[in-house]
């Protein structure tokens, strides 16, 4: 086999490492709370902007800003939750999306009245693997590697703790949540944090990648919210398996064609997907 | 122990209890019967806080309970088993008794209450980690009480227990309801099986179009000649 296809392919594997970050952050607030958070990676956006900030311009130390980074994005998930979401619960979905819509255009202006629409690098040049002829970039390793232990710590949250287990209940049946003596305000609010914090993370490897600007949730909303409807919006691990498959796709075809038609030829196999399994590939 | 005085509740702009005066004593089993869309549905929501009622008054063991949101009444004591089981089908048999016990009080004897459920409920020690969607009827059922169970309540309310199973079921049931009442539970159910649950409760009350139109023991129900033309077809 072509050893340059080898390297595509592993590339779109480690870059289905963040989709499946995003995706899962986005499935799990849709399959808990019942709402679609368009604004998500405008949520990672602000991450970028925070990475930028704390590590580039004030000079913490990497960790340290990621770790604050984090914890502002899962704040503002909890406050998307509360201000925005919370109010509007029992309303139409439609206006639950409009909603979520509207964070998306304040955040992206807040961001270019603060931050102007420049591109802005957070300066750290990760040096990159030559492996039996193929080139890897060590900051997509570490981000496939992190975004790993993220999908895997919320595995374990979600299989051994009584919140976890309270969170895969109520995505079941949410009207008799309160009968167990659960308070579902609190599980809608530890899963928009759980969400936020993901977008926080995500964003924290992705400008180890990508230069940060207003709009750069705009290169990743669309693909994510794809990812979920392929996998089965709300289905955690059909997310999961669409997040490589779109990746893979993306990097194939862009080793065949070229990375900006790859895109399309992505959202091509969607909606021929979509025809064949309107609910996800992965439902029944 | 429970008291409702002068009870309305509904949804939206429409009225499915008007005025209900109710009362369980420790110790008791109760039985709220009537015909499909009476409120008694209504009745063990509005109790467990599922709803909130537009008037009236509801206190457990003294305290005011009326207008509070469920997961609290479950802390004051009081578990529901909802009307048609709701078990959660994708966790398995464990975790849905492991969720019944959320509150504090609970989870600290999560270990201890599982044993005493599955020595309860043999069938279910067999499927503990079965999921529940592919439990049968029976077991579903069982199970569903085994989840309320595990919060510790001291009253225990239970909505039509016996709808949708086997009529050999059915009586296995009732029969557990027998043995719960054993264990000193308080219980107040809800059923259209007028017949399997007069023989098991102390007292009942009817219940019509979201009033209360009858109440006495169950020997009293079950002589009562509008009951019996009405619900036992005699």
């Amino acid at each position: 086999m072509d050893i340059f296809l080898v390297e595509a392919m592993l590339n779109g594997l480690l870059l289905g490492g963040v989709f499946a970050l995003l995706a899962l952050g986005l499935n799990l607030i849709f399959g808990v709370i019942d709402v679609v958070w368009i604004a998500y990676t405008e949520l990672m956006m602000i991450g970028m902007y925070a990475m930028f900030w704390l590590y580039a311009k004030y000079h913490w130390p990497f960790l340290v800003a990621m770790a604050a980074a984090i914890a502002l994005v899962a704040l503002l998930g909890l406050l998307t939750h509360f201000l925005i979401i919370a109010p509007i619960l029992d309303a139409p979905p439609i206006n639950q999306l409009l909603a979520t819509g509207g964070l998306l255009f304040f955040l992206q202006s807040f961001a270019t009245l603060l931050f102007s629409t420049e591109f802005r690098n957070i300066g750290v040049r990760l040096p990159t693997l030559e492996v039996a002829g193929m080139f890897i970039s060590v900051a997509r390793l570490a981000a496939f590697g992190v975004s790993l232990i993220g999908v895997g710590s919320l595995y374990v949250f979600l299989r051994r703790t009584y919140w976890g287990v309270a969170i895969r209940a109520i995505a079941q049946d949410r009207q008799i949540i309160g009968l167990m003596g659960i308070d579902q305000r609190k599980v809608y609010g530890i899963t928009s944090a759980i969400g936020g914090a993901f977008a926080g993370l995500a964003g924290c490897l992705l400008v180890l990648q990508y230069d940060v600007h207003p709009f750069i949730g705009l290169s990743f909303g669309p693909i994510i919210f794809m990812i979920c409807v392929l996998g089965g919006l709300g289905n955690l691990l059909g997310g999961l398996a669409a997040a490589f498959i779109v990746s893979e796709i993306i990097a194939v075809g862009g080793f065949y064609v070229s990375i900006d038609l790859s895109y399309v030829l992505a959202f091509l196999i969607f909606i021929g997907l979509m025809f064949w399994r309107p609910r996800g590939i992965f439902t029944r | 122990m429970l008291e409702l005085a002068r009870v309305s509740a509904g949804y939206g702009a429409f009225r499915a209890l008007f005025d209900i005066d109710m009362s369980v004593q420790a110790g008791e089993a109760v039985g709220v019967i009537g015909p499909n869309g009476a409120g008694k549905t209504t009745l063990m929501r509005v109790i467990s806080g599922l709803i909130r009622p537009h008037a009236g008054s509801i206190t457990f063991d003294g305290r005011s309970i009326g207008g509070k949101p469920p997961h609290q009444v479950v802390a004051a004591g009081i578990a529901h088993v909802p009307e048609n089981r709701r078990l959660f089908p994708r966790l398995s048999v464990e975790e849905n008794l492991k969720i019944g016990a959320f509150v504090p009080a609970a989870r600290a004897q999560l270990a201890s209450r599982l044993a005493a459920m599955y020595e309860l409920f043999p069938p279910l020690r067999a499927r503990r980690n079965q999921l529940a969607g592919t439990l049968s009827g029976g077991e579903q059922q069982m199970c569903a009480i085994a989840r309320a169970l595990m919060s510790g309540p001291k009253l225990l309310l239970m909505d039509e227990p016996s709808a949708g199973l086997a009529p050999l079921v059915v009586d296995q049931v009732f029969d557990l309801v027998q043995r719960i009442r054993r264990e000193g539970l308080t219980v107040l159910i809800v059923e259209q099986n007028v017949q399997g649950v007069l023989d098991v409760v102390d007292r009942a009350y009817l219940l019509e179009v979201g009033t209360i139109k009858l109440v006495g023991s169950a020997a009293e129900l079950r002589e009562h000649p509008f009951v019996r033309r009405a619900y036992l077809g005699v």
